[in-house]
C-alpha cells in the first residue's frame, strides 16, 4: 500500500491555476525528486502536502487515510516533516534547542515543568551523530555552515517517528562539499525507512539519491517514473516542454 | 573532516566552543557592571556620603521602579517589539488604585484596579500587535497617548493624596522597608520597592531560562516565521508579553504612589526613555533575540547611578539626560561592533 496518495490535486489563486489535476504515490523508503521550472506548482503542492493550506479540489491519503490539514503542525502530528528552504531555524539559539522547538522536553520539579536541558542534550547528539553530522547540541545556530544547519533542521525531522520529510531545495545555496553532506543525510533518512519528497533544480543532486522522479509543468504533472528509466536528458525534456510527456 | 586542511582549520577555531572567560568578556552586562563599580569607587572617592547604607537604601530604591519595568520590557523587546506606553501606563493606574482608594475602597481594591488596569492597557496593545498585525511602535506610541490622557481625565486634573481609610496599608505597602542585620550595631534597610525588584527578577529569570514560554519569546524574536511553523502559538504570546509589560508597569506605578502617598497624572512621564536604556544598556536587542534580566537589572542601576553621581559631584541636574541618550547610543555603538567582530 502507498504511504502517500494524492488523487486529482487541484488549486487556484483567484483566477490563477497553480496545480491542475495532480496524482502522485510514494512508497516507504522511497525518495522522489520533484522537478520543475519556477512556477510549475512544486512548492505549492508541497505547501498543500504540508498542510500550509488545503487544496482547492482533490485528496490526499496517508496510509490509505484521507487526511484535511488546516495547519502545519496538523501534518506533522500525521508524521509529516517539513526541512522548508530557508529552514526554518532560530539564530539565536542552540541546535538542540531548535531541533526540540515546539515539542521541548521537560520535566517535574515540585509542581513545575522546566526544561529538560539535559534531556534535550542528549538526544539532540544522538540524532546528529545518527545523521554522522558533526554539529554540537550547545552551539548556536548562527555560528553554523550551511551544511551544519541543514543537519540541525534535518534532525527535527528525526525527533518523532515521521513518515514522510519533505524538503524544499536543501542544496540549493551552499558549497559543493556541503551539498555532499546533504546528500548523505538524504540516503540515511531513506535507509531508515523514510520516505522523501525531494524538491531540486539540480539535476545531479537528484539523480543522486532519487529513486524516482516526477516532473511539473505549468500546474500538471507530466511525467512520474523510476530514476532508472529516465535520464538527465529527458528530464531537461520535460521541464522545458521540449518532451510533451513521459 | 578534520583530515582535510584548508577549511577545516577555519572551521575548527570559528567554530570551538568559546571559554567562559571569552564568553564574559563578550557580554554586555559585564561591561556595564564593571561601569557601575567604576562609578560607585570614583563616586565613593570624591563624596564620603555615597558609600554608606543609607545611600544604598536611597539608590536602590529609586532605580526599583525603572527596573520592575524593565522586566517586562526584557520580555517584550525579546520578541523584538517595543512598548513606549509604560509610563503613561503608569501614571493610568496609578491614579485609578487612587481614585478607587479616594472612594473609601479598602487598599487590596486599590491595588486590584491599578493591576488590572495595567493588564488591561497592555491587553489593548498587545491584541492589536499579534492579531491586528500592527507595528508595536505605532501601537504603544498611541497607547502612550491614550493611557496619560485616560490618567489626565480620570483625575479630573488634580493630584490625588486624600486615600480613604485603605490609605495607611496603601503607603505602607508602597513605602515600607525591611530592616536586616549587618555588621556591629549597623542595620541595611532594603525598601519593598527594591525588594519587589528582586523577587520579580528571579521570577523572569528563572521564566526566561527554564520554561516553555521563555524558550518561545527567544524563539519568535529569533524567527517569529519559523516560531510559527514549529506550532508555537506566536500571537497568544505575544500578547501576553504586552500584558506582562503592562502588569510591570502597573505594579511600579502602585508602589511608588504608595511610596510618594499620592498619585499624580504626571507620574512617569518619560519613563519609557529610562525602562528602554535600561533594557538596551544591559545588552537587549532591539531586532529581538536577545536580552537578560541582569542586563536590565544592572542598566537601570547604571542610569539612576549616574543621576546620582552627577548630583554629588554637584554637577547640574539638567545634564542627566543627555548621559542617558549617549549610554544608549553607546550601547547600540558597542552591541553593532560586537556582531560585526562575531559575525
Amino acid at each position: 500500500m502507498a504511504l502517500l496518495e494524492l488523487r486529482g490535486i487541484a488549486k487556484h489563486f483567484g483566477a490563477i491555476e497553480a496545480l491542475k489535476g495532480v496524482d502522485l504515490s510514494l512508497e516507504p523508503g522511497e525518495v522522489l525528486g520533484l522537478m520543475g521550472d519556477n512556477g510549475a506548482g512544486k512548492s505549492t503542492l508541497v505547501k498543500i502536502i504540508a498542510g500550509n493550506f488545503p487544496p482547492s479540489e482533490g485528496e490526499i491519503q496517508l496510509d490509505g487515510k484521507a487526511c484535511n490539514f488546516h495547519k502545519p503542525v496538523d501534518a506533522r502530528a500525521e508524521g509529516i516533516e517539513v526541512v522548508y528552504q530557508d529552514l526554518a531555524l532560530c539564530d539565536n539559539l542552540t541546535a538542540a534547542a531548535n531541533v526540540f522547538l515546539g515539542r521541548e522536553a521537560k520535566k517535574k520539579v515540585g509542581p513545575l515543568k522546566i526544561l529538560d536541558y539535559q534531556a534535550m542534550y542528549a538526544r539532540a547528539a544522538e540524532l546528529f551523530a545518527e545523521l554522522k553530522s558533526e554539529t554540537r547540541p550547545r552551539d548556536l545556530v548562527k555560528q553554523m555552515s550551511g551544511g551544519q544547519r541543514q543537519a540541525v533542521a534535518i534532525a527535527r525531522t528525526r525527533l518523532s517517528d515521521a513518515k514522510l520529510v519533505l524538503m524544499d531545495e536543501p542544496t540549493a545555496a551552499i558549497s559543493v562539499r556541503q551539498v555532499a553532506e546533504v546528500l548523505d543525510l538524504i540516503r540515511r533518512l531513506r535507509d531508515q525507512g523514510i520516505a522523501i519528497i525531494l524538491i531540486s533544480h539540480r539535476m545531479p543532486d537528484v539523480f543522486a539519491v532519487c529513486s524516482h522522479i516526477a516532473v511539473l509543468r505549468r500546474g500538471r504533472k507530466v511525467a512520474e517514473k523510476p530514476i532508472a528509466e529516465s535520464s538527465p536528458e529527458e528530464v531537461t525534456g520535460l521541464i522545458t516542454g521540449a518532451i510533451q510527456a513521459a | 573532516m578534520s583530515t582535510q586542511t584548508g577549511i577545516a582549520i577555519e572551521e575548527v577555531t570559528g567554530l570551538s566552543e568559546r571559554t567562559l572567560f571569552q564568553r564574559t568578556l563578550a557580554n554586555q552586562a559585564f561591561w556595564v557592571t564593571v561601569a557601575v563599580g567604576l562609578i560607585c569607587l570614583a563616586t565613593a572617592y570624591e563624596t564620603p556620603t555615597f558609600a554608606t547604607l543609607g545611600n544604598f537604601f536611597n539608590i536602590t530604591r529609586n532605580f526599583a521602579a525603572i527596573g520592575i519595568m524593565a522586566m517586562g520590557m526584557t520580555a517584550v523587546i525579546i520578541t523584538g517589539g517595543i512598548d513606549l506606553s509604560v509610563g503613561s501606563v503608569m501614571a493610568l493606574t496609578a491614579i485609578g488604585a487612587a481614585r478607587v482608594l479616594e472612594a473609601g475602597y479598602p487598599w487590596w481594591a486599590g491595588c486590584l484596579t491599578g493591576l488590572v488596569l495595567g493588564l488591561l492597557a497592555g491587553g489593548v496593545s498587545g491584541a492589536l500587535i499579534a492579531y491586528v498585525r500592527l507595528p508595536p511602535f505605532v501601537v504603544t506610541l498611541g497607547m502612550l497617548s491614550i493611557a496619560r490622557s485616560l490618567a489626565i481625565v480620570l483625575s479630573e486634573n488634580r493630584v490625588i493624596y486624600q486615600l480613604g481609610p485603605g490609605g495607611e496599608t496603601f503607603k505602607a505597602i508602597g513605602g515600607g522597608q525591611i530592616t536586616l542585620p549587618w555588621f556591629g550595631d549597623a542595620t541595611l534597610a532594603l525598601s519593598n520597592l527594591f525588594l519587589t525588584l528582586l523577587v520579580l527578577a528571579m521570577i523572569v529569570s528563572f521564566t526566561l531560562k527554564w520554561t516553555a514560554w521563555g524558550r518561545y519569546i527567544f524563539a519568535i524574536g529569533g524567527n517569529e516565521n519559523a516560531a510559527r511553523l514549529t506550532g508555537i502559538p506566536v500571537d497568544r504570546i505575544k500578547l501576553q508579553v504586552y500584558m506582562f509589560s503592562g502588569l510591570t508597569a502597573a505594579i511600579a506605578a502602585v508602589m511608588l504612589a504608595g511610596w510618594q502617598g499620592s498619585a499624580s497624572n504626571g507620574m512617569g512621564k518619560g519613563y519609557e526613555l529610562y525602562v528602554i536604556a535600561a533594557t538596551v544598556i544591559g545588552g537587549a536587542n532591539l531586532m529581538g533575540g536577545q536580552g537578560s534580566v541582569y542586563g536590565a537589572f544592572i542598566g537601570a542601576a547604571l542610569i539612576f547611578l549616574i543621576r546620582n553621581s552627577l548630583i554629588m559631584f554637584g554637577v547640574d541636574a539638567n545634564w542627566y539626560d543627555l548621559f542617558v541618550g549617549l549610554f544608549i547610543i553607546f550601547a547600540v555603538l558597542l552591541e553593532r561592533i560586537r556582531a560585526r567582530t562575531s559575525g
